[in-house]
């Protein structure tokens, strides 16, 4: 393959330790002790094209996230974007000159925003960290001209961020994540803090503002409607593990992994369709002590030996075992 | 018609501020009926949460009862005193929170809880009591409450603390239970189980129950009947798949559209311009007015009063037949 894609991840895992400190250790006995939060997940996004992340607590969703942009050490794996390494030591020349085009938009825009800052200090912060635009007067109507692209009004530069809604808050999150020319935005939840009317505000701008100006997103939600709404492509998630990736459309439509069905089952319907679904049996078991085999196991309807002692490769966008031996039928759910 | 396990009429709710006094619920009256859901919809800041507040008595200062009757079951509950609404709260009305963390004793085994609720509000025995709340467990589908009951809340999931929260509400088999937000702290595969548990219980001790949530697709789950509130007053009230199919007010019809679907395909959600306005500056007339794409001289200055419309109870001036508008609108 010479065609590489705009973001190549690949075989990324990450384990956090979380054994009892040294001195316990010593006194009381005992092994140190990891968490895997991802293990072997790989996949790759297009240029101009939304890949989202759909998973539950504890997933690694996150963890992923914070990967991809360089803010966590994988343990192991590669990420490489726009053909530079982001694990390599050898690229972090190439690396620096990469990062003002990659940004991330988070959860909480309570907590993003720095309450002690104006608003145009905070937008202008990219721009004067990259030593993008000289003049301060350049500055100040560059900042102007972001403000009006998300919505706000440029005077709005000279408050504080306590003076703005959430929904505004986020708009001018993502105001500083376009300040510094990004192409490449990873969005950590974007919207789960917000009320549905202003999710379907910012929701909006993020595609006006895709199709405006050509970014790449990494879209991370555990709310599959958004997601849906969002995503060209989507990766389901489950302890660490992508369990199926598919388009968009596909996954809703003809869901294959017995986890991908269930979580589609388990949300509640306001068209009202009366549809029957399948009851959610278990919940996730402890990351620190997973199941062997396929961790989905316990829980799964179609597990038999093999799921118990076998992990699951990701063959053909889904990793389970019974559909890669024909026992589940794929369209069974449609 | 058998009356009416709540009956909430004109209820007001004040905040006396430094600058002035918030009216955070002006105004709502509805009937909850003896094993119904009733759904309450609404934003942050729409009062949904402080309704239910009220109805438990659990307004503090500088928060009060400005106005309106909260009936239970036929007798007047909002001007009980202190000590006579703490016996009517927990034995007659149970309570369900967001968070199944906070509600729960971290000190405490969860036996001793439940023993200690169910002991307060009934004359059991110690061991009777023991031998209820294992029952109890079992109802909401703890599995093996003989020995999960002696375990500490740190000890359980999400999922479930909230069903031990469940069984905490339903210890004394309260008429009325308050559930609000319970299933925002939950995953999506936990929130259905604990929908279908409610679901359940509702039906088989026909508890009377007031859902708080800002969850659409939980309340066309699970309720009978919702109320869509606005900036402190009932926008909409009816059927639950009335309201969700067919919202007659301008926010709910907002409010649907805002909502991605899983089944149909959207190039772009409906949008509500704007943002819900502050307590302390709700505009005169109807509260809705400037986010409004249907607005009329009359909403600016007028504040609609709920009237009723084939099934729905709805506060807009476009439904009103002495209107000059309404036949655009039908």
């Amino acid at each position: 393959m010479t065609e590489h894609s705009y973001v190549e991840v690949n075989d990324l895992r990450r384990l956090f330790d979380v054994s009892k400190p040294w001195l316990n250790r010593m006194l009381e006995g005992g092994e140190r002790q990891y968490l895997k939060a991802v293990d072997g997940v790989s996949f790759d996004i297009a240029r101009g094209e939304t890949f989202a992340l759909v998973g539950e607590s504890g997933s690694g969703k996150s963890t992923v996230a914070r990967m991809v942009v360089g803010l966590l050490p994988p343990t192991s794996g590669t990420v490489a974007i726009d053909g530079v390494s982001m694990t390599s030591a050898a690229a972090s020349a190439e690396r620096q000159r990469l990062r003002r085009r990659i940004q991330m938009i988070f959860q909480d825009p309570y907590a993003s925003l720095n309450p002690r800052w104006q608003v145009d200090r905070i937008v202008a912060e990219p721009i004067r960290a990259f030593r993008l635009i000289e003049t301060e007067r350049d500055i100040a109507s560059r900042v102007g001209e972001l403000l009006s692209l998300v919505g706000l009004h440029p005077a709005d530069g000279g408050k504080y961020p306590h003076e703005f809604s959430g929904g505004q808050r986020q708009r001018i999150a993502i105001a500083r994540a376009l300040a510094s020319n990004a192409e490449f935005i990873v969005c950590d939840e974007p919207t789960s803090a917000l009320d549905v009317s202003v999710q379907a505000q910012i929701l909006n701008l993020m595609r006006d503002l895709q199709d405006r100006l050509g970014l790449t997103y990494l879209f991370i939600s555990h709310n599959l409607a958004v997601v849906r709404h969002m995503a060209s492509r989507i990766g389901v998630m489950y302890l660490g593990r992508i369990v199926e990736i598919s388009n968009g459309r596909e996954l809703f439509a003809r869901p294959k992994h017995p986890y991908t069905r269930m979580l589609l089952d388990a949300v509640p319907d306001v068209g009202m369709t009366g549809r029957q679904r399948i009851p959610v049996r278990g919940e996730i078991p402890n990351p620190i002590n997973p199941p062997s085999g396929c961790t989905f196991n316990p829980r799964c309807p179609f597990a038999n030996d093999r799921c118990r002692m076998e992990i699951p490769p990701l063959l053909g966008g889904v990793a389970c075992h019974a559909i890669h031996e024909g026992r589940l039928a794929v369209d069974a759910a449609a | 018609m058998p009356q009416p396990v709540l009956s909430v009429r004109d209820l007001r709710v004040e905040f006396v501020t430094r600058r002035g006094i918030l009216k955070a619920i002006d105004g709502i009256s509805f009937d909850i009926a003896k094993g119904e859901v009733l759904g309450v919809v609404g934003e942050s800041g729409a009062g949904k949460s402080v309704t239910g507040s009220a109805v438990i008595g659990l307004i503090d200062p500088p928060g009060r009862i400005a106005g309106g009757e909260i009936l239970l079951s036929g007798k007047r509950i909002d001007n009980l005193p202190p000590e006579e609404m703490r016996r009517v709260r927990g034995k007659r009305i149970g309570m369900i929170f967001q968070d199944p963390l906070t509600s729960l004793n971290p000190l405490y085994r969860v036996s001793e809880q439940l023993i200690e609720t169910i002991r307060t509000h009934t004359n059991l025995s110690a061991s009777a009591a023991r031998k209820r709340a294992i029952d109890l467990l079992a109802e909401v589908g703890i599995p093996a409450p003989e020995r999960r009951i002696d375990s500490y809340p740190h000890e359980f999931s999400g999922g479930m603390r909230q069903r031990v929260v469940i069984a905490l509400a339903l210890c004394a088999e309260p008429e009325l239970i308050i559930a609000d937000e319970p299933t925002t702290a939950l995953d999506v595969s936990v929130q259905a189980q604990i929908i279908a548990l409610l679901k359940r219980l509702g039906r088989e001790h026909g508890t009377a129950i007031m859902l708080v949530t800002h969850d659409m697709g939980v309340i066309a789950e699970t309720a009978d009947r919702v109320a869509v509130m606005y900036a402190g007053r009932i926008a909409e009230i009816g059927p639950v798949r009335e309201v969700v199919q067919n919202p007659l007010h301008p926010y709910a019809k907002g409010l649907m559209g805002a909502i991605p679907s899983l089944e149909t395909d959207a190039e772009r959600l409906v949008q509500i311009p704007g943002s819900m306005p502050r307590l302390s500056a709700i505009p005169p007339g109807c509260a809705f007015n400037p986010r409004c794409p249907f607005v009329f001289d009359r909403c600016r200055v007028e504040r609609p009063e709920p009237i009723q419309h084939s099934e729905h109870r709805v506060a807009c001036h476009l439904y009103d037949q002495s209107s000059v508008r309404s036949e655009a609108v039908a």
